[in-house]
């Protein structure tokens, strides 16, 4: 490596925050994890990368993270292809993963600041760093304690901090708020959201599929080793075909009214489930209820749209590859 | 990374490691100091005494030096075996792998931490034994080089026993059975000249031979082995295991999935 290298610039001026071409994972044991999925990443985006357990996510991350030798494709952060200009491109982004890989014995504020140090930030500038990113994930009060004795939750955001310490332009979170509350939870998504606006690229896999609808806007989902859908999150749930809403009543009734065209379902006699087809709006059911006298008193989606979703896809590439293996 | 930038990352894993080593002192620094002591009584003393002179000094002079580098190797390896494979089996190494760190400085940083161990455990043994014996110095250019290399050497020893071990026996067995026996064998308690002729060839295959002697030539000025040659052994075991360090971390082998 040269001195210098760094300041050579990015061959592509275009560039995604993430490219992955043709990448291949098959492990000593021959288990092949990946089978050369392609992906982009935007600069700027707020990506969700979803499957079901062992579908490849986290070796896909591992990967790109440097943490798993990739067996063939090619990888490239911000333009900076992972083999040909790897430092540059480890520079260009932070990790979180999903376990906790932290010294457990080192102090709170000793684990941020070290990271910096293999990033090469002199001590003083870390040790600022540290004291803001600390301030701001509400650890300072903890920076001198043993890491051991943090929380879960206040784990997870020390991983946080340590994996922003060096200002990168991508942060790749592996399921960053699993065993999370979900007061914890929603700050830390305020603070993902608040340094996405501020210029930084997310990628986040997660199984709370509620969590990749409020925060991504892109979303890819693996399945055994392969990208099985991967778009815009917004026409992702266009193509949900229906999406069922339960509407909570006032007083109770005695059977479903008949709306011409909408399918309703009374469960118990104080919850009315109304099923939507695609076109079809909840307005036109509120002006008949209306009508009618009913009254109600909240409503809420029977499922998560995106839940729905996931589920749908991956069941029906399930059965496309046992079709394939028969 | 810029040359500076490479500084600062390996500095910085060179401060954790001898924060480390000073923070657990009572394990580190501590029970090396409480064995020499118990050799030097023992071996130096009271059998020594008996013995009589050895090489043209007194057995505990004799001895001395061999105890030193004992110290000195089993220290720096245990050092960097021990470090490098909590980190490893906590996760932590991670933080490195992630980092724009070249792989040498990794190794670098660690091989640093395992030498000041090394040293710190080094000088405090050769303060004790100024207790019991007398310490001349026939060569001080020879006896830094020597242990610094040594260091050195049993530093990358360690590194590489730490990523090949998958559970905290993997790190014990090394030591235990291998580096033990050959330091014991290795001319710390005698000189090869008593030897058979068979076994005085045998013993030769024994790298820790050639530290031990030419140590005890920088401090005495005896040495069963010519000094140059040592050295250049030393030097050859160095650039293989620094080479063979290198290619393990290149290939992620132990570390990287």
């Amino acid at each position: 490596m040269r001195a210098n290298d760094h300041l050579k610039p990015v061959q592509n001026t275009m560039t995604h925050a993430l490219e992955i071409n043709q990448l291949h994972k098959i492990y000593d044991n021959g288990f092949e994890a990946l089978k050369g999925i392609s992906l982009k990443v935007e600069q700027g985006d707020f990506f969700a990368l979803l499957g079901p357990n062992g579908a490849g996510k986290s070796t896909t991350l591992g990967v790109v993270s440097s943490l798993v030798n990739k067996s063939s494709g090619t990888v490239s952060v911000f333009g900076y292809d992972l083999d040909t200009h790897v430092s540059q491109a480890k520079c260009m982004m932070g990790v979180v993963p999903q376990e906790f890989n932290f010294n457990m014995f080192e102090k709170v504020a000793d684990v941020v600041v070290q990271q910096a140090g293999y990033y090469g930030i002199p001590r003083d500038e870390a040790l600022r760093r540290t004291e803001q990113l600390l301030k701001q994930l509400g650890l300072w009060d903890k920076r001198k304690e043993a890491s051991r004795n943090l929380s879960g939750g206040m784990k997870r955001r020390l991983m946080i901090a340590r994996a922003l310490v060096h200002k990168p332009k991508l942060l790749i979170l592996d399921e960053p708020t699993a065993g999370v509350d979900i007061e914890l939870r929603r700050s830390m998504w305020e603070f993902l959201t608040r340094i996405n606006e501020q210029g930084t690229t997310i990628i986040l896999t997660t199984h709370y599929l509620e969590e990749a609808e409020n925060l991504c806007r892109n979303i890819a989902i693996i399945d055994q080793g392969e990208i099985i859908k991967h778009s815009p999150m917004k026409e992702l749930l266009k193509t949900i075909n229906t999406e069922t809403i339960v509407l909570d009543l006032l007083e109770p009734l005695a059977t479903a009214p008949e709306i011409s065209g909408y399918s309703l379902l009374l469960v118990g006699d104080t919850h009315l489930e109304v099923t939507l087809n695609q076109g079809q709006d909840i307005n036109s059911v509120f002006v008949v209820l209306s009508t009618a006298g009913i009254e109600v008193t909240s409503m809420r989606n029977k499922t998560n749209r995106l839940e729905e979703l996931f589920v749908n896809l991956v069941t029906n590439n399930k059965t496309d590859l046992q079709g394939v293996s028969a | 990374m810029s040359a500076y930038e490479i500084y600062i990352a390996y500095s910085t894993i060179v401060r954790k490691e001898i924060q480390r080593f000073m923070r657990i002192w009572v394990q580190t620094l501590l029970p090396p100091s409480i064995i020499m002591v118990l050799y030097f009584i023992i071996f130096g003393n009271l059998i020594g005494s008996r013995i009589g002179q050895m090489g043209g000094f007194d057995y505990m002079q004799f001895i001395v030096p061999g105890l030193i580098m004992m110290s000195v190797i089993s220290n720096s390896y245990g050092n960097v075996v021990s470090s490098f494979y909590s980190t490893k089996y906590q996760g932590s190494l991670e933080e490195m792998l992630v980092s724009p760190m070249p792989n040498w400085v990794i190794l670098a940083g660690y091989v640093t931490g395992g030498v000041a161990r090394g040293l710190a455990v080094g000088t405090i043994v050769t303060c004790l034994s100024l207790f019991f014996t007398q310490l001349d110095v026939h060569n001080l250019g020879i006896i830094v080089l020597v242990v610094l290399m040594t260091s050195i050497l049993f530093s990358l020893g360690g590194f590489i026993n730490a990523v090949f071990a998958n559970s905290f026996d993997d790190i014990a067995i090394v030591p235990t059975f291998i580096l033990t026996p050959l330091t014991y064998l290795g001319g710390v308690f005698y000189s090869i000249d008593l030897l058979p002729d068979f076994w005085a060839s045998v013993s030769q295959l024994n790298p820790i031979l050639y530290m031990v002697n030419a140590f005890r030539f920088g401090i005495l000025g005896v040495s069963d082995i010519p000094v140059g040659y040592s050295l250049l052994v030393i030097c050859g075991f160095i650039i293989a295991l620094f080479s063979y360090c290198m290619h393990l971390l290149n290939t992620g082998k132990g570390i990287r999935k």
